[in-house]
């Protein structure tokens, strides 16, 4: 029997069918919601209103709809906000968080226990029951209503520290003796050896702490409530209340739009996303 | 003469003493020396992250406690202790009663939906070699989807005249519902949307709960005559999976307790109070209504559950780490 059969008969064995069939189905049911969504965001009014089943519009409205989404409300604005805030919020995290890091692995010192237990203390802490204050701070040090509002209280990330530490915990000492006697200094050691070294758990913060920070709302809804600052999950919402759902069409391209960006980029390095979003929901 | 002799006495034994420290300090100072260097720069390194812990995660926590035991409200210059009265307050608003019940029957239908059904999908995956990346990366995509955009979709679909699950209901002859406006269908409504956007997630945890079976428990299960795929799953897949599956049970738990997106965008907690839920119920009472007492002790309850659910988890991963 040739390869091509084998492999045949095994894709037609009653349980392949059956395993194929099962996914299949629950893989459809998951994709409804985004297929549902991408198939209003092309259709006209009077299409959205009349009950069909059809993905495919009869009339393609879908450039009428994408222009209103982008042209009506300020969703660029609201999608640019969002690169900046995660890319600051990112770029805070890692400067902070990997010499801290570095510190507790590498580094004998005192007292460095407790501050690796006030870094397991912030892990167990979730972010919406220290709101509150986080509130009243930015409000005492006047920066509410500001991109700096919807950036400070995620300046360091407990996870991250305790992801760096981990990572570098097993790199070998000798090479930190190494690099000291080529005469670097430690913050040196931290930025070109460690953090490079650590490129994978590098990838897996920066996934997780992108997409947390895209996807946030509860924040954002604290932190802004100019138009201008909003980031995207906010600003659909407000697009949503505004058009009160009468214009499906054009609400369902900003949706898409503001789905799409993470969506493509864990369709690029899926095994990434997975990894990085399932150890940082573990913690 | 005594004084001069003692001051000999302790020249005497000061050069002794600096004889000694001249035989063995270099090494012993160098040592200090190097030893106080690492510290500093590890407390220069570290300065930032404690700064920034101390101002972003200690004081805070110490703050909800404070505003959850005094009087103070937002702007107030002033503030007393007022021991539990916050918390009694509370523990007798109808309201919070009915976020806590709604909120602990949503748990109860998400987390068991969709540690299962991630269970039988990881299971399914597992089960053959063709498409696996493929299946894994379509039942995974909700979890990672933008929730308040995704939440405006699912508000299409469950439409009660031009939504796709009615229209459906209709055409093989099931009653519609309005679902996100009736109170005996709007928590259901919302624990499917919940159970759409964690399955994947649950999925992920087994599958490396799967990859962590040795392969050679299933060798003997096959010499002892366990062939069926169905005899290895009841014989030894399942069993080896119990301890993971408690900690997805623990940690698909603390997610669904802190929903809060598909309430806010969706609901607002209405009709009613009918999908009211905690942390949207913390949300409301501290950043709508302004009161900072009560919405600093729902935060405290909110805080108190999540530490003893992780205090669980914890124990479990340590449980799973003598497993192996």
């Amino acid at each position: 029997m040739s390869t091509r059969a084998l492999r045949a008969c095994q894709l037609l064995s009653p349980a392949a069918v059956f395993r194929h069939t099962v996914l299949l189905a629950t893989g459809a049911l998951i994709l409804v919601p985004f297929v549902w969504m991408v198939s209003l965001s092309i259709k006209p009014p009077g299409e959205i209103f009349r009950t069909s089943f059809s993905f495919w519009p009869v009339q393609f409205y879908g450039v009428e709809n994408y222009t209103k989404a982008v042209t009506q409300a300020p969703l660029p604005r609201y999608l640019g906000n969002g690169v900046m805030i995660c890319a600051l919020i990112l770029a805070l995290q890692m400067l902070v968080c990997a010499p801290c890091a570095y510190a507790l692995a590498k580094l004998r010192f005192a007292g460095r226990d407790t501050l690796f237990g006030l870094v397991l203390i912030g892990l167990l802490l979730p972010h919406q029951v220290l709101s509150l204050p986080l509130f009243i701070l930015g409000y005492q040090i006047g920066i509410l209503n500001t991109y700096a509002a919807l950036v400070f209280p995620y300046v360091v990330s407990p996870f991250g520290i305790f992801l760096f530490r981990q990572f570098f915990k097993s790199m070998p000492d000798d090479v930190v003796h190494a690099a000291r006697l080529d005469g670097l200094s430690e913050t040196a050691i931290v930025w070109k050896i460690m953090v490079p070294t650590a490129l994978p758990a590098v990838i897996a913060f920066a996934i997780f702490s992108i997409v947390s920070h895209w996807n946030d709302l509860f924040w954002p809804l604290i932190a802004v409530h100019d138009q201008s600052l909003m980031p995207p999950t906010l600003g659909i919402m407000v697009f949503k209340s505004e058009e009160a759902g009468t214009d499906y069409g054009p609400l369902m391209a900003a949706a898409t739009l503001v789905v799409l960006p993470l969506i493509v980029a864990f369709l690029a390095a899926q095994r990434w996303f997975i990894e990085g979003l399932a150890e940082g929901a573990i913690k | 003469m005594r004084e001069p002799r003692a001051s000999t006495d302790a020249c005497h034994e000061l050069s002794s003493r600096d004889g000694a420290s001249t035989f063995r300090c270099p090494a012993a100072s160098k040592a200090l020396g190097r030893g106080l260097r690492e510290a500093l720069a590890a407390w220069i390194l570290a300065g930032p992250s404690v700064f920034f812990l101390l101002m972003l995660y200690c004081l805070p926590v110490i703050g909800v406690f404070v505003i959850a035991f005094t009087n103070w409200q937002f702007g107030a210059a002033t503030l007393s202790f007022v021991g539990l009265a916050n918390f009694r307050e509370v523990i007798a608003d109808e309201d919070f009663r009915s976020s806590l019940r709604n909120t602990a029957i949503y748990l109860l239908i998400v987390v068991p939906g969709t540690v299962s059904l991630g269970l039988l999908i990881a299971l399914l995956i597992e089960g053959g070699k063709s498409c696996r990346s493929f299946y894994r990366a379509i039942h995974f995509l909700p979890f990672m989807a933008t929730m308040s955009a995704m939440a405006i979709a699912w508000e299409a679909l469950l439409h009660p005249t031009i939504g796709l699950v009615n229209q459906t209901l209709s055409a093989i002859g099931m009653p519609a519902a309005n679902w996100l406006r009736d109170e005996h269908t709007v928590l259901l409504a919302l624990a499917a949307i919940g159970i759409w956007q964690n399955l994947g997630f649950a999925m992920v945890l087994f599958l490396a709960g799967l990859k962590s079976i040795p392969k050679d428990i299933y060798d003997a299960a096959d010499v002892d005559g366990a062939d069926l795929w169905l005899d290895r799953l009841r014989t030894v897949t399942l069993p080896m999976l119990g301890p993971v599956s408690m900690f997805v049970v623990i940690v698909v738990a603390l997610r669904v307790f802190a929903s809060f997106d598909t309430v806010k965008v969706l609901t607002q907690g209405g009709p009613g109070h009918a999908s009211e839920m905690l942390l949207y119920t913390l949300y409301r009472e501290s950043f709508e209504y302004l009161r900072a007492g009560y919405g600093a002790a729902i935060a405290v309850v909110f805080l108190a559950i999540v530490v003893t659910l992780t205090l669980v988890q914890a124990h479990l991963m340590d449980r799973k780490v003598h497993y192996q």
